[in-house]
């Protein structure tokens, strides 16, 4: 018999989330090219149809450039673009491999076999689709520079910022998916979650422009406060404090949807 | 540890979902090196005592102490000493087999290189090596669960649990798993073997525990079993009638017990072969009779009064 080397519970348990993440890089190696082939067309794709070619149309319009404080429609978009796929993609890393670890490949279950705990399972496949965020925003921040949208160095700061973005999205929709049996609602929380968020966070009009009802709404989406400091890093205008306050609000909601997953999950998967 | 001391102990093992008891306070004690089974029908709680002694779901109430330790606070460390062989396949389709043994591996706290050297060992072992580089998806249900089989011991278990390990499989694959697994109990592995065959459950098993709807019916050898709730010899009989029930009456006194089957009748006799006679000196006259040994699944019947599979 091998003996493991003496490490404390928690030493452990981070070496099982690690083996556990092993299971994600080995499944990455099929798809990595495509991965990155997509991860550049799809930045390009926004910033060319709607920052220089919407964008022509914006900058014309005299009110709408003081409505964006100022900037041009590309520099205004490419930033919260970044915020809004990050947490779309991760809306998606989120939802379908969870439901092949539960159901379709029932991956999870083969690990649940070995030492590897119902929370470290979860807490690597976190750890993962952080990655994978993390890799898609390194990449369409390559893009925004191409496009010359960046207005400041600050603008670095930005990919972790759609991280925790992502995140805020991928952990309530690996909670949710784990309750559910089928990819039906899925579907139905891309279409009536996800599309609207996209749209009206901030994204790609202030939230000002929303009436005055729906305003709050928009407020409370983790990705509005990703949207507006992405921007204020791309732009350079990011204060400390609102910093702080729209990060301190996403880590506040993905702790409390990390809560609820690690429910759902144990839940379903030791019964 | 005294070597005789049990390798696993349940005591008023239970697990509830929600209100319902699918397991009911089970006692077992499973020895060193012994072969030991779950025998019962759809829905007995085999399953739900393998995953409670996979450490994979909470027990709802009584004991169960798994290789010494308590899989409340020690499931990893239990688990790290026990394969499983699940009742539904969880190989990753879309890899190929020898990643299937290679991932695995990397789950239990193993350098690379020993993973390397098991799995090719285990491919010989499962018949798998000219299979190595295929995916696992278009591959026939018995290779797919020899490869399950190879996966779980590439932690070398000392206990290997298998449920319902030749489900759904032909003869010949069944008869080459039960060839397997009888040389990994050579080997000294422990094996707990859930099945609703009974000819798996006599091939297999040292000593077996017979269940249903959640509680132990009985316990023993598949010899003594048979012994102590059967006949030597079953004479089958049957009629050219819709419903044999009727028939059993004109039956009575041939053997120990008669039981009665929606398209058969069955005498419980010592002797076959005279009851058979006496079957005919009744001026009664089956389409079919024959004489066969008691098997478990007589035992079965005669607990529940239901056959194990229907
Ligand atoms: N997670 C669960 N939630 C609710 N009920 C469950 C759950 N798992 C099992 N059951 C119920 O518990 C009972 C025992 O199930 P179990 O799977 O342990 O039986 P089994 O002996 O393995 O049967 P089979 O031969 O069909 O595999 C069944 O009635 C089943 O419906
Ligand atoms: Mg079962």
């Amino acid at each position: 018999m091998i003996t493991a080397p003496a490490r404390r519970p928690t030493q452990e348990s981070a070496h099982r989330i690690w083996r556990s993440y092993l299971y994600w890089t080995h499944i990455y190696r099929r798809t990595w090219r495509a991965s990155i082939a997509s991860g550049f067309l799809t930045p390009t794709l926004f910033m060319a149809a709607m920052g220089v070619g919407l964008g022509t149309l914006v900058n014309h319009h005299g009110s709408s450039a003081h409505q964006l404080g100022g900037v041009s429609y590309l520099d205004f978009i490419a930033p919260g673009l970044l915020a809004a796929s990050a947490m779309q993609m991760a809306a998606i890393e989120g939802m379908f491999p969870v439901m092949a670890g539960i159901k379709w490949i029932k991956f999870y279950q083969a690990m649940l076999a070995t030492p590897i705990t119902v929370t470290e399972v979860l807490y690597a496949h976190l750890l993962w689709m952080a990655t994978r965020v993390a890799m898609v925003s390194s990449i369409f921040l390559v893009a925004m520079f191409a496009f010359g949208a960046p207005r400041s160095a600050e603008v670095l700061a930005a990919v972790p910022v759609a991280v925790l973005t992502g995140m805020s999205m991928a952990v309530p929709a690996a909670a949710f998916t784990a309750t559910r049996e089928s990819d039906q609602a899925l579907i139905g929380v891309i279409r009536f979650v996800v599309m609207p968020m996209f749209l009206f966070s901030g994204t790609f009009f202030p939230v000002t422009q929303l009436p005055a009802w729906l305003r709050p709404l928009a407020y409370a989406t983790p990705l509005w406060h990703g949207v507006v400091l992405c921007r204020s890093l791309s732009l350079g205008d990011a204060s400390w404090a609102s910093s702080l306050g729209h990060v301190g609000y996403l880590l506040a909601f993905i702790a409390v949807a990390t809560l609820v997953a690690r429910r759902t999950f144990s839940r379903r998967l030791a019964a | 540890m005294f070597p005789e001391s049990p390798l696993i102990q349940a005591r008023a093992l239970t697990k509830r979902f929600g209100s319902f008891v699918a397991v009911d306070g089970i006692d077992f004690d499973v020895a060193p090196g012994e072969a030991f089974g779950f025998l019962g029908p759809n829905g007995a709680g085999k399953t739900s005592t393998m995953r409670m002694i996979a450490c994979m779901s909470p027990v709802s109430s009584g004991t169960l102490r798994i290789l010494g330790m308590d899989p409340i606070t020690d499931g990893p460390n239990i688990r790290r000493r026990i394969g499983l062989v699940p009742q539904e396949d969880t190989l990753d389709l879309e890899m190929t087999v020898l990643d299937n043994l290679l991932v695995y591996g990397r789950y239990f706290d193993l350098p690379r290189k020993v993973i390397r050297e098991r799995a090719r060992r285990l491919l010989d072992f499962a018949q798998l090596t000219d299979r190595a580089n295929d995916k696992v998806d278009p591959l026939s249900g018995g290779l797919k669960r020899r490869l399950t089989i190879a996966r779980s011991l590439i932690s070398e278990p000392e206990l290997l649990l298998l449920d319902e390990p030749t489900t759904g499989l032909d003869p010949q694959a069944r008869h080459l798993l039960w060839d397997r697994l009888y040389r990994l109990k050579q080997q000294g592995v422990t094996l707990i073997i859930t099945t609703h065959y009974m000819d798996e459950a006599e091939q297999l098993c040292d000593r077996l525990v017979v269940m249903d709807k959640g509680r132990i019916a009985a316990e023993g050898s598949p010899r003594e079993l048979i012994t102590r709730y059967s006949t030597r010899e079953v004479l089958e009989l049957r009629f050219r009638v819709d419903d044999h029930a009727p028939l059993a009456a004109q039956l009575a006194g041939l053997g120990e017990r008669i039981e009665t089957l929606p398209d058969r009748l069955l005498v419980y006799t010592d002797d076959g072969e005279s009851a058979a006679k006496s079957v005919a000196d009744r001026g009664l006259d089956p389409v079919a009779s024959f004489v066969r040994r008691s098997s478990l699944e007589d035992v079965f019947l005669r607990l529940t009064g239901r056959t194990l599979v229907d």
